[in-house]
Parts: structure tokens; sequence; C-alpha cells
């Protein structure tokens, strides 16, 4: 077991990573800018991950297809959901919002129960089990499309957010919200956009997780707790901060398979949020509150 | 004793005389009752049992935990091996439950309150320490692992009080006593010099500091009064249900499920946490039969497709709870004047 099989698993950690990351710069975004802790965020992802199965045995559109329409749907619903449920809450203290969207994240995986039913379901990809050559290295094709996809949302995320119109006021929002309402800026609609782009990143996410893991709607708190360790790992409301942690995620979790059972590899990522916690609990790339 | 008397001369005439009448209700009850209604009142008690529990915490310190399921699991396993390797009695049992339970949360309180973790961030750190702690229950062998720990049920029934084996109404009994103790501790509590000093800190720890309270000492007693608390709860179930997993035992539905009553009655009340678990109790199990009934088999998950419509509904109109509300309606008034 050479160099190489260590430097395979780390690199497919890398890919995972990507992916986890995608997923937490949704939450991250939400928070940053809307101040509510989305709680029913993992919920979302396996109703993204529900979705790109669903479109995939019933119309054979391929995931990576289908992330888009998805994002687009996920955005929508987004959009609505801060309409009318969740603006009434900006403001209210920490564990009503809590509350209200637990609310919302036990309706999402007991619907998901009802409807797919407990077993683990996953689109047969064609090209599920094909490889590209790196080197001496092997890597999953899917892991490396996916990991691509995910890159490819981010940046489109950042490039909003630096060179539109919309995305500076939303960013003016979040740097100073009575500053933003000053100059005339529609907050609600602002954090209603924000909303639908959260969610518009973990229903992408959502999409791209299918291809690698089983979609279950029992994992979806671990999800939600999985997007949580990275947002808080790279540092709440910063974006670079979710790529960052969720590539460290992803990397300690597939180191943590060369000493731990497979089904212990969370333990890896327990760690390093108690690390951080302790040591830096503004995240790695955070602000000082 | 002397406690007891304050603390009766200080509620409310009226209230005391509703709680006499409704715990010697509760007492007359059982030979009323058959087998499922028995088991459905002790799930009652137990749920307005580990709500006063949780409540210690969030209604009364206003510290956030996601992860009492924990203090419930670790509760069951330790009393549970203990009887089941070196046939300790529950009785005897339950205070080692009590001390490794509070351990757990002594070490989470610390992590968290000496490091100026608050809010959502505790919240998570209390929903992680459940999922570790459930993953490490799952890969250890000693405790049965993902497989399960099985308590031996006796032939006939069995008559034995102390080791909690018995039928229903053993553990209605003891569901009523549960409940009813952790309503006088938690009075008790509130009423004290401890019980102001969380609600300082809840209300504005800065404040409470400069006040000349401890605020990291007051956080540690509730976590670890809670924990302590929900442990007894914790291995009483275990010997009800006669098994334990670590997916059922630590699972975070099971944490989310137990903060339900006392949102639902009245975050920060003593009365709330008992009247919500005596509405959201009921209201799921008939929801279960009523599905069933409906659609003619068990539809899993629907009951809590229900619970999350009914969490939404009471943080949208009543933030504060049922309690409160009814508290009024009742005219009992804040405190005997």
């Amino acid at each position: 077991m050479p160099l190489t099989f260590y430097l395979e698993v780390l690199l497919q950690g890398v890919l995972t990573g990507l992916v986890y990351g995608l997923m937490a710069l949704g939450l991250s975004v939400i928070f940053g800018v809307v101040r509510v802790v989305n709680f029913a965020h993992g919920e979302f992802a396996v109703l993204g991950m529900y979705a790109a199965f669903v479109l995939f045995t019933a119309f054979r559109i391929d995931p990576f297809l289908a992330m888009l329409p998805i994002a687009a749907l996920f955005f929508v619903l987004g959009y609505g959901l801060q309409r009318a449920l969740i603006n009434p809450f900006v403001g209210r203290p920490e564990h009503e919002q809590f509350i209200l969207l637990v609310g919302v994240a036990i309706i999402l995986v007991n619907g998901c129960l009802i409807v797919f039913g407990p077993e683990a379901r996953h689109p047969n990809l064609p090209y599920a089990f094909d490889s590209f050559q790196v080197g001496p290295m092997i890597l999953d094709k899917v892991r490396v499309y996916a990991a691509i996809a995910a890159i490819l949302v981010s940046a489109a995320l950042f490039a909003f957010f630096r060179f539109t119109t919309t995305g500076t006021a939303i960013r003016a929002c979040a740097d100073n919200l009575v500053g933003a309402a000053v100059v005339g800026l529609d907050v609600k609609r602002l954090y209603a956009l924000t909303f639908g782009l959260g969610l518009a990143c973990v229903g992408a996410a959502g999409s791209l997780m299918v291809t690698l893991a089983d979609a279950t709607p029992m994992i979806g708190p671990a999800y939600t707790f999985l997007a949580f360790t990275i947002v808080i790992v790279g540092g709440m409301g910063s974006m670079g901060g979710a790529l960052v942690g969720g590539l460290l995620i992803g990397v300690a979790e597939a180191s943590a398979t060369f000493i731990l059972p497979p089904s212990m590899k969370s333990m890896a990522s327990f760690a390093l949020l108690v690390a951080i916690l302790v040591l830096r609990p503004q995240g790695l790339l955070g602000k000082r509150a | 004793m002397n406690a007891i008397s304050k603390l009766i001369a200080r509620t409310p005439g009226r209230g005391l005389v509703l709680l006499a009448i409704f715990f010697a209700v509760l007492a007359a009850l059982p030979p009323f009752l058959d087998r499922y209604l028995l088991s459905v009142m002790f799930l009652i008690f137990w749920f307005a049992t580990v709500s006063q529990a949780w409540n210690v915490m969030m209604g009364f310190c206003g510290q956030l935990s996601l992860g009492h399921a924990l203090y419930v699991g670790l509760g069951g396993y330790v009393a549970a091996l203990l009887y089941v390797g070196f046939g300790v009695p529950v009785i005897v049992g339950v205070f080692p439950a009590m001390l490794v339970a509070v351990a757990f949360g002594a070490a989470i309180g610390f992590l968290s309150f000496r490091f100026g973790i608050e809010g959502v961030y505790f919240a998570l750190l209390t929903i992680a320490f459940a999922e570790v702690t459930r993953i490490g229950f799952d890969n250890w062998p000693l405790m049965g692992g993902a497989a399960g720990l099985f308590i031996p049920v006796r032939a006939g029934g069995g008559g034995e009080w102390w080791n909690l084996r018995g039928g229903p109404v053993l553990f209605y009994y003891v569901g009523l006593l549960l409940m009813a103790i952790a309503l006088v501790v938690c009075s008790l509590l509130r009423f004290s010099r401890l019980g102001y000093a969380w609600l300082a800190v809840r209300e504005d720890p800065e404040a409470a500091r400069a006040l000349g309270i401890n605020v990291f000492r007051a956080k540690m007693s509730a976590i670890m009064i809670s924990s302590a608390m929900t442990a007894v709860a914790g291995s009483v179930y275990a010997f009800y249900q006669n098994n334990l997993f670590p997916s059922q035992a630590f699972d975070i539905s099971r944490s989310i499920e137990l903060i339900l009553a006392p949102i639902v009655g009245g975050l920060g009340t003593l009365i709330g946490p008992i009247l919500g678990a005596f509405i959201l109790t009921p209201l799921g199990q008939g929801l279960i039969a009523a599905t069933e009934a409906i659609v003619g088999k068990a539809v899993p998950g629907a009951n809590l497709v229900f619970y999350g419509i009914a969490l939404m509904a009471i943080i949208w109109f009543a933030p504060a709870g049922v309690w409160p509300w009814l508290k009024k309606k009742l005219a009992i008034p804040e405190e005997r004047s």
C-alpha cells in the first residue's frame, strides 16, 4: 500500500469535500445575510437527492443535467418559503427560528419517508463504475464530475455576488442592514432572493450527492449536521470558508478510513468541530463577532 | 421539608387545589384503564418528566440543548448494563446512571461555556455529542453494538418493583411518581437562589455578570441537574422497553421529540411541560391510530409530520406556549402575594 493509495483516498476526499462545500455554501449564504439558521438544510439536500433520483428513473435525465432545473425549482421554493414562512421570524429569538425550521425539517424527512419509504435509493447511472486513470491513481468518474459541477455552481454564485447589482445589494444587507434600508433597498425581497439562492445551492448539491451516496429519508439530520460542521469550521457567513471547510471535512472523513471503520468516519469531522470550537470559535475564515 | 412547606405557602390556592385534584384523579385512574391506555399514560408521564428536565436548561437558563437523547440513552445503557451484567437493582443502578450522564453533561458544558459557545453553536455541539455517542455505542460490542442490548423479561410479569420488572400498572405509578418528583424538584429549583440566577442568565448574561452572578457556574449547574434528571427517566424508559438500540436511544429525532412538550406547554413554566405532554402524546398516539384506521396499515412518519406542523403552528401563533394562556383563563395569579 504505497503512497499512491493514500494520495488516491485523499484526492477522493477532496472531490467529495467540494460537493459538501457547495451544500454548506447554501447554509452559509443564508446565515450570513438573513441571519436565520436553516436547520432544515440537510433535509432539503435529501429532497434534492430524491428529486434527481425521480427525474432519472422516470425520464432518464442525467443528475448532472437535472441539477439545473432542480436548482431553479429550489430557488422558487426558497423564495416562497422565506416570503411566507420565515420572514416574520427574522429578528425573533434564536430558539423560535430554530423551532420553526425544525418543524420544516421534520415534515420534510417524514414526507420523504411516506412517499419514498425507508429504503436507500440511488439512480443506476450507466457510468457509475467508470473511472479515470490519473498517473498511477484511479478516480471515480462520478466523483470527478460532481466536483467539477460543484466548482462551477460555486463560481457562478461568487460571480453573482461580486459582479451583479443585486448581488452587491445583498452583500450590502449583510454588511449593514440599517444602511441598506436607508438607501432604499427592498430588504424583504433581497432576503427572499438570498434564501432562494441558498436553497438552489443545496438543491444542486443534493443532485450531485445522489451520484455519490444513497438517498434515504433518515440521512437528512446527518447532512444538516455535516453542513453545520463545515460552516462552523470554515466560519459562519463566510462563503470561502464554506468551501474550505467542505474540503477539510471531506479530507478528514476520507483519511479517517485509514484508522477507523467506515461507519465511524464522522468521528473525524466531530473531532475537527470540537477542535475548532475550542481553538477558534469564529471558524477558520470567519471574523470575530 | 421546610423548603416544601415554603413552596406550598407560595403556590396560589386555586393552583394548589387544581394540582391536588389532578394528581388524585391520576392516582385513582389505573383500574379503569386497559393495557393500551396505561402505556399511553406512562408515555405522557415520561415525556412530562423529561420535558421538565429539559426545561431546566432551556426554559430557566436559556441554553438550547438539542441533544438530550444523549442523557436518555446513557441513563438507560448504564442502568441496563449494571442490571444485566452484574445484577445491580435498578433502584441502585440509577445513581451511577445519573453520574455518567452528569459527567457527559459537565464535559459538554465545560467545553461550551468556558469558551463562550452560545446559542446555535451550543445547540450544535449538543447534537454532535449525542451523534458521536451513538456512533460509539454502535461500535461497542460490550454494549451490544448496533444489534442492541436486551433486558430479560421475568416469566409471569414478576413483582420486582425495585428492578422495574412488572406490568403496565407498575410503570404507570413509577411514571406518575417521576412526574410528581420532577415537578417538585423544578419548583424548588425555580424559586431558589440558583433558579433566580438562571433566569437572570437567560434574560441577559452580561447584566447577570454585572450583578455578581457566576454565569459559568449557573450554566454548569443547569446542564448537570438537567442531565441527571433526564438520565433517571432514561433508565426507566429502557426497562419499560426492555431493549436498547443506539440508533433509537441516541437518535436526533428523540432529542427533538423531547423538546416539543415544554415548548407547546410553555417554556420556562412549571406546569407547561406537563400540559404539553398531555396535549402532544395523546394527539400523536391518536394520529397513529387514525392513520391506521383510514389507510388500513401503519404509515410510519405520519405522526411526525403532524408533530412538525404542530410545532410550527405553536411557534407561529403562541410562541409563549399554552400554559400562560390557560393560566389566565383559570384565573391563577402569578404567585401568592
